[in-house]
C-alpha cells in the first residue's frame, strides 16, 4: 500500500491538480453541482499520502509536518472548507516534488563526483585480458587502460605513457602527463596514450572512495547555526500546537487555529541552513577542495590570520635547475651532459636535480664513466667520455687548484643573492660553467595571497626551518608581513599558540607530517604538497587535493560565501515565519495562501542555495589563463 | 559485527532522519544506524547472527521509503 503510494506519488499530485482545475471551471461554467465533489475527491486522493506518512511517523514518536496538515484538513473538511482542503493538499504535494527535484541540482555536485566512479577494469589475470566489475579487481591486478578509458583503482604505472585528466580528483582538467612508476588515482581519465598498471590502493580504500566517503560524511556534519535550529524546531514545534490551542481558546475559532498550526510550520528555517552547506561543500569537492563539514566552513570563514610553512607550502618543495650558464667553448647541453653523467653516481639532492634536469631534457646518459668519486660536502670528480669533469661548490675548486674567474665569482654572487644555490662545473680543469638551483615559489602563490588578503585577511605570516637568507627572500618577494625562520617543529606550534593568545583566527597551511602539530593547533589547519594521502586526510580541515594555492583562496572566499549565505536563508526563513504568525493572526493570510509562502520560502532558499554550486567557476578560469602567462619565480 | 549501506531515493524532508533512526534502531539485532541526509544514504551495523542485510531494508522498505541498492561488509 505505502509502496503503491510512493510510486504514484507524482500522478497523485497531478490528479489532485486536475480534479481543482475541474472545480474551478464547474463553477465558471456554472455547474456548481461538480464543484464541491471535484474538491473532495481531490482532497482525498492527495490527503492520503500525507496522512499515511503523519501517522508513520506517530507510531515512530516523531513529530512530523504531515500530522499537522493532515489535522488541518480534516478540520477544514470539518467545516465545510473544501476549496481550503484541497488546494492545500495539493500544494503540499506539489512543493514536497519541486523541493525533490531542486534539492537533486544542490547535491548533483556531489552526484556528478560519484557518477564519476569506475564501474569496471580491464584486467590480465593468467595472460588473458577480460573485464571485470571494480568490485572483483584484487590487490596486484595488472590493469589495462586504453585511451579514453578509466583508471579502476588505485596504482602504479607499470608499462606504458598517458596524459591523464585527474579531474576526479584534483579538480584540475588540465591533462597530466605518467609514465613508468608514476602513481595514478582510480576515477580519473586516460586522455591519450596507453598504460598499464598494477593495482595498490582497492574497494573503499582508493582515494577516490575516501573523497566521497569524505564529502558524504561533510555535508552531514552541522555547524553552530544548524545545531541551534534543530533545538529551535524541536522545541519551536510543540510551543506552535500549544500556542494553536490558546488561539481556538481565545478565539473560539477552529478555523484560524487550524491555519495557525500549519502555516507557522518551520520549513524554510529546517533546509535553509544545511541546504547552503550541502551546495557549498559539493562546489569544494568538484574544484579539488574538500571542506570537513560546515562548521569547518563557519571557523574559515572566521579567519583573518594565515601561517605558512615555506618549503613544500609557498615553494614547490622541488628543487629545479633554474639555469645553466656557460663560460667556455661547451654550450649548455653538453655541460649538462657531462655534468649530468659524473652526478648519475650522486646520492646529494642536487646532484639529483642536475641528472633529473638532464633527464627532463632527454640528454643521452649513457656515455662512458671512469673513476667517479664522491668527495662529501663538496662535490663529484669523475672522467666522462675521456674527459675529466669536476662538479660542487667552490671549495672544491680551490681543492682541485681550479682558478674562478672572476666573471663567473660575481655571476655565482649574483645567482646566491637571488636565492639559488651555484654549482660550479670544471672540465678538464677549467670552469665551463654554474648551474642555479633553486626551490621555486609557486606560481600561483602571488595572486593566492592577493586574492585572500583581498577577501579579509589581516597578516600573513611564514614559519620555516629553511636559513634566514631565503626566508627573507621568499617573504620579500610575497609581500609577507612576519618571518621567522630557523625554526622546530614545536616552534611553530608555540607560534600558533601565541597568535591565537593574541584573540587572531589562524589557518595553518604546511605539508601534512612535518608539520602536523601546528596544523593541529591552529584553528583550521590545510594540508599542502600532499593531496590525497591518508595523513592529510586526517589531520587537516581542509584538504587541497590539486597542491594548488589558487584552492587555498578558492576555500577561503567559498568558505565566507556559503557562511553568508546561510545566513541569508536564516534571517529570511526567520521573517517568513513573523511575516505567516502576524498575517494569520490578523487574518489577512489563509490556509491555502499561508500554504502557498510557505511552500514558495522553502523553494527560495533552496534557489538561493543553489547559486553556491557556481560559485568562483569563471573568476578561476580567468585566474588559469593568466597562471599560464605568469613565469616562475625562482627563490 | 556486520555493514550494511543502503542508498534510498533523494530523501526531502529532514523528519525522515528521525524516523528511519528510531524505527531502525528499535529493530532487534541492529547495533546503530545512521541517516546521510544529503547523500540520501542510511549506514547500518547489525548483528548478523540476529537479522539479516535484507531484513534491514525492508524495515526500511515498509515505512515508505524504497532502497535502491545495498552494500554490505
Amino acid at each position: 500500500m505505502i509502496n503503491i503510494l510512493h510510486q504514484h506519488k507524482n500522478h497523485i499530485t497531478a490528479t489532485s491538480g486536475i480534479l481543482i482545475g475541474i472545480a474551478f471551471a464547474a463553477s465558471l461554467l456554472g455547474v456548481s453541482a461538480l464543484r464541491t465533489p471535484a474538491l473532495i475527491i481531490a482532497t482525498i486522493i492527495a490527503g492520503v499520502p500525507i496522512s499515511v506518512k503523519g501517522c508513520q511517523a506517530l507510531r515512530m514518536k516523531a513529530f512530523s509536518i504531515e500530522l499537522l496538515v493532515t489535522i488541518a484538513v480534516v478540520g477544514a473538511l470539518f467545516i465545510g472548507e473544501y476549496l481550503e482542503s484541497a488546494v492545500v493538499t495539493f500544494l503540499f504535494l506539489f512543493g514536497a516534488y519541486l523541493e525533490a527535484r531542486t534539492l537533486e541540482k544542490t547535491r548533483s555536485s556531489l552526484k556528478e563526483l560519484v557518477d564519476m566512479a569506475p564501474q569496471e577494469a580491464v584486467v590480465i589475470r593468467d595472460e588473458i585480458e577480460m573485464t571485470i566489475s571494480i568490485e572483483e579487481v584484487v590487490e596486484g591486478d595488472r590493469a589495462i587502460i586504453r585511451s579514453g578509458g578509466k583508471i579502476p583503482v588505485d596504482g602504479r604505472v607499470v608499462q606504458g605513457q598517458a596524459a591523464l585528466n585527474e579531474a576526479a580528483v584534483t579538480g584540475e582538467s588540465v591533462p597530466a602527463m605518467k609514465a613508468l612508476d608514476d602513481k595514478v588515482f582510480g576515477g580519473t581519465i586516460v586522455d591519450n596514450g596507453y598504460i598499464e598498471i598494477v593495482a595498490e590502493k582497492v574497494g573503499d580504500d582508493t582515494t577516490f572512495a575516501k573523497i566521497i566517503e569524505l564529502v558524504e560524511e561533510a555535508q552531514e556534519s552541522k555547524s553552530k547555526t544548524e545545531k541551534f535550529l534543530d533545538k529551535f524546531s524541536n522545541f519551536y514545534t510543540p510551543a506552535v500546537v500549544l500556542l494553536a490551542i490558546i488561539v481556538f481558546a481565545v478565539t473560539r475559532e477552529l478555523h484560524l487555529a487550524i491555519t495557525f498550526l500549519v502555516v507557522a510550520c518551520p520549513g524554510a528555517l529546517v533546509i535553509g541552513a544545511p541546504v547552503s552547506s550541502v551546495a557549498g561543500i559539493g562546489n569544494g569537492a568538484k574544484n579539488g577542495v574538500l571542506v570537513k563539514g560546515s562548521d569547518v566552513m563557519d571557523r574559515f570563514a572566521k579567519v583573518d590570520t594565515l601561517v605558512f610553512d615555506k618549503t613544500g607550502t609557498l615553494t614547490k618543495g622541488k628543487p629545479e635547475v633554474t639555469d645553466i650558464k656557460t663560460f667556455h667553448h661547451l654550450d649548455s647541453k653538453e655541460l649538462l651532459t657531462l655534468a649530468a653523467q659524473a652526478e648519475t653516481i650522486s646520492e646529494h639532492h642536487l646532484g639529483q636535480t642536475i641528472v633529473k634536469e638532464a633527464k627532463a631534457r632527454r640528454v643521452n646518459l649513457d656515455g662512458e664513466l671512469k673513476d667517479a668519486e664522491i668527495i662529501k660536502g663538496m662535490g663529484i670528480r669523475a672522467k666522462v667520455a675521456g674527459r675529466t669533469v669536476t662538479v660542487g661548490n667552490r671549495k672544491l675548486m680551490n681543492i682541485e687548484n681550479i682558478h674562478i674567474t672572476e666573471k663567473a665569482l660575481l655571476y655565482a654572487i649574483n645567482r646566491e643573492k637571488l636565492g639559488n644555490t651555484a654549482i660550479f662545473a670544471a672540465v678538464d680543469g677549467v670552469v665551463a660553467g654554474i648551474f642555479s638551483i633553486a626551490d621555486q615559489i609557486r606560481e600561483d602563490a602571488p595572486r593566492a595571497l592577493a586574492e585572500m588578503r583581498k577577501n579579509g585577511i589581516k597578516k600573513i605570516v611564514m614559519l620555516t626551518g629553511d636559513n634566514k637568507h631565503t626566508a627573507e627572500l621568499v617573504a620579500s618577494k610575497l609581500g609577507i608581513d612576519e618571518c621567522h625562520a630557523e625554526l622546530l617543529p614545536e616552534d611553530k606550534v608555540n607560534y600558533v599558540k601565541k597568535l591565537k593568545a593574541y584573540g587572531h583566527v589562524v589557518a595553518m597551511a604546511g605539508d601534512g607530517i612535518n608539520d602536523a602539530p601546528a596544523i593541529a593547533t591552529a584553528d583550521i589547519g590545510l594540508a599542502m604538497g600532499e593531496g590525497g594521502t591518508d595523513v592529510s586526510m586526517e589531520t587537516a580541515d581542509v584538504v587541497l587535493m590539486a597542491d594548488k594555492l589558487v584552492q587555498f583562496s578558492h576555500a577561503y572566499s567559498l568558505s565566507k560565501a556559503t557562511i553568508r549565505n546561510m545566513k541569508q536563508n536564516t534571517y529570511f526563513a526567520v521573517a517568513i515565519v513573523f511575516v505567516l504568525l502576524f498575517g494569520v493572526l490578523f487574518g489577512s493570510v489563509h490556509l491555502a495562501s499561508g500554504m502557498f509562502i510557505h511552500e514558495a520560502s522553502v523553494l527560495l532558499v533552496i534557489l538561493n542555495a543553489m547559486r553556491l554550486i557556481r560559485f568562483n567557476r569563471k573568476g578561476r578560469k580567468v585566474e588559469e589563463k593568466s597562471q599560464a602567462a605568469f613565469e616562475g619565480v625562482s627563490v | 559485527m556486520a555493514k550494511a549501506v543502503f542508498q534510498l531515493e533523494p530523501l526531502t524532508c529532514p523528519s525522515c532522519i528521525k524516523k528511519i533512526e528510531t524505527a531502525l534502531n528499535k529493530t532487534a539485532g541492529v547495533d546503530s544506524a545512521r541517516v546521510l541526509f544529503n547523500s540520501s544514504k542510511v549506514k547500518t551495523e547489525f548483528d548478523g547472527a540476529q537479522i539479516q542485510a535484507a531484513q534491514v531494508g525492508d524495515v526500511i522498505k515498509n515505512l515508505g521509503y524504497p532502497v535502491l541498492s545495498a552494500k554490505v561488509s
